[in-house]
């Protein structure tokens, strides 16, 4: 099988761990990964600050770029939300808009095929144990985009419980927003702070050396905040979770 | 008693700020952040479960919302049936296409009455109009019975909350507004008042039962209004409502024009999802219906404003009007992360958290400071959408609205279709985001800045100073990488570069 990688222009610049561990995990499990170059971002900013005609250049883009691709695997819950939930609405205001049907068409092939990382590999390759080996105390936090956008559900924790060596433990709070919200963070940085420093709080008393979730964008939010606030814990994307193996773990 | 004041502070109060900066106040406030996560967690916790015990939730969600999507695409029709209805009980119905012309007609009709007191049943719309203050203006005393707007009357306060409007009070804090401001409004509170709640709610009882008991005029607003019998129904927990609806001689009810179902059977979807969603209770205690006047039974007289200020325009956005859905249960305040730390007040409005950050901005339009910074009040993490009994989706709303305030674009006020400039204040946001669509949409330009961030990344700061602050004030930058993953897959995986 054969996918290709959106890997997103937040993992692309900053996070390419994350990237690296996505092409490993797949590969082990049998799937050819292919990253197309051309490849920038979703829209995703411009959409959900208000500026959704900004955003259509990026998502006709996208579809030129993995119109192509039988599935497209992204390790972020909000950018897989963005295509999936976000492009056929962006095709519906067009119309209204009276521009005809052009930009829903254009979006249409990539939506259905578009999978968040645990979607592709809980119901796509119907794996849950994908032989990671991850010994460490992990908290799982599920990110507001991939919870009730995508319903992601228990697919990343039943992923994680099957990795050896992990000790899962509960996150107080877990289905509340960690404060990121892309411009919110800049826009409303007071709540935002204080949302986030709420949640590494209830992160630090799980006693986890780890908070793990499927989205950097949140992570990049927790991680920093848990950097200011001079905690031991530390951010890791869950595919560097399930890519690591008693051979090459992640360090 | 006080002679001059007698409902909010200041009259017209002056502009709210922004509500970022008067969610700053709120933020640091710890005894209000207590409060507050106190009473929405423990809210929130019993309407999950409130609502988790009725197996056709999602069935009854789903005929809410298509109830009122349905009455609000007929409104003209069903408006004109309900006054027919009204008027053939012995109703009088009077529209009112403002603020101020509703205020008039209720201070006119109160005046005829030769009264100077009102008694009120808990009401948003009237709170949304300022009625206490244009009476108060008139010389007539508005008395609020809601014991939650008692508390707020007393301390000279902002309702912060749809449903339990005095949410950022804590015991001791009611107490101490009891006895120090109860006696200059009627009867004192009594001597020795602690803050246990059965003694706070026997000094609220004692002290409105001589104003029920006295009052000609009740004033109310209403949670539905059936078109085909002309029936206004309140549904309340404490049984004041229940006093002002009956005891009056007089009843005057002003309610927005979208509170309309056509049907009884309509009511009864509502009926289950009210309760359940606001006060997580199977069932109100105190379901109020009347219909016009009966003689030798409750009031002689009833007048009903019908308010639009506003919901006509709203109506008139197709994204937009899905607001109008809302029945004020106020299960999104409870889940909102935003409110929980920003409080209700930062949103400048009787309409707080979510539901207010789509309202008031369509009801007032964005003009003002605060309603063009509401619709970006938001995480857009969407828990809002997941409790809302109609299923408004408020983030849609709110991204449709901050397109609104950026882009500008046709609306419509006051009945006119309007082209709308965009938003002062957005300049660099609009030029910063013109140039990321600019970069995302040519591969090389991306690639060159990616790579420009890697290599300078030891001079990379950890915070930033100025408007970067906004970040760096409560977090680190993030670090950068040696190099961004497009140069590590071109190095190690096939090396071609077929999309640029």
């Amino acid at each position: 099988m054969r996918v290709a990688l959106f890997l997103t222009c937040v993992n692309d610049t900053l996070y390419p761990d994350t990237g690296r561990a996505v092409v490993k995990l797949l590969t082990r499990l049998g799937v050819e990964v292919d990253f197309p170059m051309a490849q920038t971002c979703c829209g995703q900013a411009h959409y959900n600050t208000g500026y959704r005609h900004e955003a259509e250049p990026l998502a006709r883009h996208f579809s030129d770029v993995f119109g192509g691709y039988a599935a497209i695997v992204t390790p972020s819950g909000s950018c897989g939300a963005m295509v999936r939930e976000l492009y056929p609405r962006m095709g519906e205001r067009a119309r209204a808009e009276g521009r005809g049907d052009t930009l829903a068409a254009t979006l249409a092939p990539v939506v259905p095929k578009t999978y968040e990382l645990t979607e592709f590999l809980v119901d796509v390759l119907g794996v849950t144990d994908v032989g990671a080996h991850y010994p460490h105390k992990v908290t799982y936090h599920p990110t507001c985009h991939g919870l009730r956008g995508l319903g992601l559900g228990d697919r990343p924790l039943r992923l994680l419980r099957a990795v050896k060596g992990l000790e899962l433990v509960e996150l107080p709070g877990a289905d509340e927003c960690c404060g990121f919200g892309g411009t919110f963070a800049l826009k409303n940085s007071d709540v935002s702070g204080a949302m986030g420093a709420d949640k590494v709080r209830n992160a630090e008393a799980t006693g986890a050396e780890v908070l793990c979730a499927a989205d950097n964008s949140c992570l990049m939010h927790i991680g920093t905040t848990m950097a200011r606030l001079r905690t031991g814990m530390r951010p890791v994307h869950i595919a560097e979770i399930l890519a690591s193996t008693e051979e090459e773990p992640a360090v | 008693m006080s002679g001059t004041y007698l409902g909010m502070p200041a009259f017209p109060p002056p502009p709210p700020p922004a509500f970022p900066e008067a969610a700053r106040d709120a933020v640091h406030d710890q005894t209000l952040r207590g409060n507050l996560r106190h009473a929405t967690h423990t809210i929130r916790a019993k309407r999950a479960r409130a609502v988790a015990e009725v197996s056709d939730w999602a069935a009854l969600r789903e005929a809410g919302m298509r109830i009122k999507d349905h009455t609000l695409r007929h409104l003209d029709r069903y408006l004109v049936q309900l006054e027919e209805s009204v008027t053939a009980a012995g109703g009088t119905v009077h529209w009112a296409v403002d603020a101020d012309e509703a205020n008039r007609i209720v201070a006119g009709l109160v005046k005829a009455t030769g009264e100077t007191e009102v008694v009120k049943v808990k009401s948003m719309a009237t709170q949304e109009i300022g009625l206490n203050e244009a009476l108060e203006a008139e010389g007539i005393r508005a008395y609020e019975t809601d014991l939650a707007e008692l508390i707020v009357q007393l301390g000279r306060d902002r309702p912060s909350h749809i449903l339990v409007p005095a949410i950022h009070r804590n015991r001791g804090e009611i107490r101490d507004i009891f006895r120090q401001e109860m006696g200059e409004w009627g009867r004192p509170a009594p001597e020795g008042l602690t803050d246990t709640p059965a003694e706070l709610a026997e000094a609220a009882r004692l002290h409105l039962r001589e104003k029920f008991l006295r009052a000609k005029v009740g004033v109310s607003g209403a949670n539905f209004m059936v078109a085909e019998t002309g029936t206004l129904v309140v549904v309340e927990s404490e049984g004041n409502g229940r006093m002002c609806l009956t005891l009056p001689e007089t009843l005057i009810s002003v309610v927005g024009i979208e509170k309309i179902l056509p049907t009884w059977q309509d009511l009864e979807v509502f009926l289950q999802t009210l309760p359940r969603s606001s006060t997580a209770e199977r069932m109100n205690p105190y379901t109020s219906m009347w219909t016009g006047t009966t003689d030798e039974d409750g009031p002689r007289t009833f007048h009903l404003v019908l308010l639009d200020n506003g919901r006509t325009d709203t109506l008139a956005d197709e994204v937009g009007r899905q607001a109008l859905r809302c029945i004020r249960c106020s299960a999104c305040l409870n889940v909102c992360p935003v409110y929980e730390r920003a409080g209700g007040h930062a949103y400048g409005s009787v309409y707080p958290g979510p539901i207010g950050a789509i309202l008031s901005p369509q009801l007032r339009g964005i003009a003002s400071e605060i309603d063009a910074s509401l619709p970006y009040a938001s995480s857009l993490c969407g828990a809002c959408y997941e409790v809302c009994p109609v299923a408004i989706d408020i983030p849609e709303v709110l991204v449709h609205l901050r397109e609104r305030v950026v882009e500008g674009g046709r609306t419509t006020r006051e009945g006119n279709k309007v082209v709308l400039r965009p938003a002062k204040g957005h300049a660099a946001e609009r030029a910063a985001m013109r140039a990321a669509r600019w970069a995302f949409t040519h591969p090389g330009a991306l690639r060159t800045g990616q790579r420009l961030a890697s290599r300078t990344r030891r001079f990379h700061p950890r915070t930033l100073p100025g408007p970067g602050r906004a970040w760096s004030g409560t977090r680190d930058l993030p670090p950068v990488p040696a190099e961004p993953f497009r140069d590590w897959w071109q190095r190690t995986h096939d090396g071609r570069d077929r999309g640029e």
